[in-house]
């Protein structure tokens, strides 16, 4: 086989990143307002709760699919060792994706079931919130392999460690869904939204800078790239805590857009330092992106085709926010 | 009991499948049902082809909805079970099937809104051109889907080094050996699936005397329909059956219950394969049909089971079995649509009650036929992921241990369980409530654009 005159591996990898942190800002606050559901006090603000993510909830979906699809393609190997190593997290999560999407659909269309539809939303949205901080936790701690393959047992992604970093992404996705509900909503919705903000801002803080502090000891790699040194990527955590401040601020002054894009600001460089830390292992403590990148002509076909539909899933993302922004109304279209 | 992690991978890949593939081999054929019906709206600008219209849109969401649930499962299904297979085959499956999910993406974001919601908003022209492109759509992602089957089942246009498969032409990998046949027998079948469906819910509303002209028009149009794809697609099958004893023998042995390869091979009605003992038991047959079948030869050879050791040979009895309730259900559905020509004098299949009832009951066959199908070529191929080149046990996932695939399966067939329950049982509301109510709804700015949503039945 010839050399490829361009190395396509690098900006796939820039593409599943950007997948990534766009399944996880997206899907993150409608897993949100699950996670939050049956805390909210009356059924009229579970409506708007449900109203507010309805219209696109699916559409930010439709980004994990796609990232499993093109790892699939473009990096086999991150692939065949998640999944076989995640196994039973991976039926978790897609069992709690299936529940919630269900509930979904037929809580507005349910009268006397309605309650357990609510049910339904709540556990499945949660279950899938900690198995996906579960995943990140278990990224962070490494595999166990062989020649390529996995070759640790079934329940290796399950430790003290990675409890941690689901319960610390169950609390960031409810902080991500309290803060989008600010936006959304009006009147006591939104006040009890805003009460929510403070305690849940306080949890990740805490949950997050445990996972920070352990995380070295976890993985040595990654306390050899933070503190030999001084390097540039002591800017990431440090924008991630002004961005917390931002949020406490905006809460604060009783804004209403700006704690939500800050909290969007926490996450984006939270992920941007867990990838800094990893960079360039996909399959830690084995294997690079180079290791686990698919054939050259292989990333070639495909990126083919992405880069004709990937503009088009953007624009239209996009116009389904445009159509449906402003505040929500819990008597809206459904019934 | 040792629980066996490969068995169990293969009853969950089984199960996840079936379940799942019920939904697309209905949304295919529905989907082209609707571009027609909605076809004909634009021609005619006749309300009642948009009243028709709705009502399917409305089922077809559901189903839609249904399948777009299950098929998640199975995206992730061959990293969790399958990841050696996976692994080796990646260069070719993984643009294959990320090119099924773009294409479903591209479908949807661009046209599903406009079909399920646009009525009414957009000009009728425009309406019917996304009810055919979400129809095309369908068949394009079923284009993926069963090219990346077609070269498990015979591959080609790739070379294998260090384990790992490189494609050195597309086109040969994705237009191989068996993919046109399969192709074709699927599309098919998507259309018997529609148009059964179709037929069997106007007969219901016939019986019920609800909406009786409309429902007459549509189960007329699809009798004709039927008539003319029932025969071509058992001429298609047979073409398809030919494809597969040039590449697997071994498979059309197992469906034709041959152990010995032999000159005038029987074609056998009934027969209880006997995988210990290699042989059949209680044979009932038409002498040297199946070889003039397979060769157009009354003394063409047969090859038989027993030319592979007992370990490369599929479950025979599984095979012959599947096979002959696929025949059956395609022969019974050609001589249903036989039979509603000779009662179309006077309109006459409109009053015939035990015809209607027949087509009620027909509503299951191409289900029933199309799984029956699907265990035919995939058991069939046994032991084999990748024809001739990789075993089920090379490619399971070599951490499996029994009792995580035990776990899985059970919990897999309890999820789908639910939501089947809630999906079937909402589908039957919502065809309960017929095409009268599907008068437009001035509700909607705000509503999502998710497909069940366009269904305004009430759940309870």
């Amino acid at each position: 086989m010839s050399e490829p005159i361009f190395d396509l591996t690098y900006i796939w990898a820039g593409i599943i990143a950007f997948g990534v942190i766009m399944y996880v800002l997206m899907d993150g606050f409608d897993l949100g307002q699950g996670i939050l559901f049956m805390f909210a006090p009356s059924e009229h603000d579970r409506d708007i709760m449900m109203n507010s993510v309805a219209p696109v909830w699916d559409g930010n979906e439709t980004w994990l699919v796609l990232g499993g699809a093109g790892l699939l393609a473009a990096f086999p190997l991150v692939y065949t060792i998640f999944l076989p190593a995640l196994y039973i997290g991976v039926f978790l999560l897609l069992a709690g994706l299936i529940f919630r999407g269900v509930a979904f659909e037929f809580r507005f269309k349910a009268h006397t079931s309605k309650y357990l539809w609510n049910w339904s939303f709540a556990i499945g949205s949660t279950v899938a919130s900690f198995a996906q901080g579960a995943v990140v936790g278990a990224y962070i701690q490494g595999f166990e392999t062989e020649n390529m393959r996995y070759v640790g047992g079934a329940l290796d992604w399950l430790t003290p460690f990675t409890v941690l970093t689901g319960l610390g992404l169950v609390a960031g996705y409810a902080l991500l869904g309290a803060t989008w509900l600010i936006m959304k909503s009006e009147g006591e919705t939104q006040a009890w939204a805003y009460r929510l903000v403070k305690p849940l801002l306080a949890s990740v803080l805490i949950i997050f800078g445990i996972i920070s502090v352990w995380t070295p000891f976890v993985d040595p790699f990654v306390a050899e790239r933070w503190f030999t040194g001084f390097t540039p990527i002591w800017l990431l955590p440090i924008l991630g805590l002004a961005c917390a401040y931002w949020i406490f601020n905006a809460v604060n002054k009783k804004r209403e857009g700006t704690p939500f894009v800050a909290t969007m600001g926490l996450f984006i460089f939270t992920y941007l330092g867990l990838l800094a830390s990893k960079w360039p292992y996909v399959v830690p403590p084995s294997y690079t992106l180079a290791d686990a990148a698919s054939a050259h002509e292989s990333q070639l076909f495909l990126l083919l085709g992405l880069l004709f539909v990937i503009p088009i899933v953007l624009v239209y993302t996009a116009w389904t926010y445009w159509v449906f922004r402003g505040k929500v109304k819990a008597d809206q279209g459904y019934h | 009991m040792e629980l066996d992690p490969l068995l169990l991978s293969r009853i969950q890949f089984a199960f996840v499948v079936s379940f799942h593939a019920i939904f697309p081999v209905f949304t295919i054929g529905l989907a082209s049902y609707i571009a027609v019906i909605y076809g004909l709206a634009f021609k005619t600008n006749d309300p009642k082809w948009e009243r028709l219209g709705a009502f399917w849109t409305q089922v077809f969401a559901v189903v839609f909805g249904m399948g777009v649930v299950s098929g998640i499962v199975m995206s992730f299904q061959f990293g969790t079970n399958w990841s050696n297979f996976s692994l080796a085959t990646a260069n070719f499956l993984g643009p294959v099937l990320s090119y099924e999910v773009v294409t479903a993406f591209f479908l949807e974001a661009a046209f599903l809104g406009v079909l399920l919601f646009g009525r009414g908003k957009v000009p009728n022209g425009v309406h019917f051109f996304a009810a055919l492109m979400v129809s095309i759509g369908t068949f394009i992602s079923s284009f993926w889907i069963l090219s990346a089957n077609s070269w498990m089942q015979t591959p080609g246009g790739v070379e294998v080094h260090d384990g790992i498969y490189h494609v050195v032409s597309w086109a040969d990998a994705i237009f191989n050996d068996s993919f046109w046949y399969r192709f074709a027998h699927m599309a098919l079948a998507s259309f018997l699936t529609g148009g059964f469906v179709v037929a069997g819910v106007s007969a219901w509303f016939l019986i019920q005397k609800r909406d009786t002209e409309l429902h007459r028009k549509a189960l007329s149009m699809t009798l004709w329909l039927l008539l003319f794809l029932t025969p071509l697609q058992v001429f298609i099958g047979d073409l398809h059956g030919l494809n597969t004893l040039k590449h697997q023998p071994t498979k059309v042995a197992a469906m034709e219950g041959n152990w010995e390869t032999q000159k005038g091979a029987p074609l056998l009605l009934f027969a209880i394969p006997d995988q210990e003992q290699q042989m059949n038991h209680f044979e009932v047959g038409i002498p040297k049909l199946a070889s003039y079948i397979l060769t157009h030869d009354w003394d063409g050879e047969i090859p038989g089971v027993k030319e592979k050791p007992p370990e490369l040979q599929p479950n025979v009895p599984i095979v012959f079995w599947s096979f002959r309730i696929m025949v059956a259900m395609g022969l019974l559905m050609v001589l249903v649509a036989v039979i509603g020509l000779f009662l179309r004098r006077k309109r006459a299949y409109m009053n015939s009650r035990w015809y209607l009832q027949t087509l009620r009951l027909m509503t299951l066959s191409p289900f029933i036929a199309v799984l029956a199908g699907w265990f035919v070529t995939e058991v069939g191929r046994a032991p084999y992921l990748i024809y001739g080149e990789m075993t089920h046990a090379e490619g399971v996932t070599p951490s499996l241990t029994g009792g995580m695939a035990l776990f899985t399966l059970i919990g897999y067939f309890l999820v789908y369980a639910c939501v089947f329950a809630a999906g079937a049982y909402y589908l039957t509301r919502v065809i309960r409530g017929g095409t009268e109510g599907t008068e437009q709804h001035e509700d909607d700015k705000h509503r999502p654009k998710r497909p069940l949503s366009a269904a305004e039945a009430s759940f309870d």
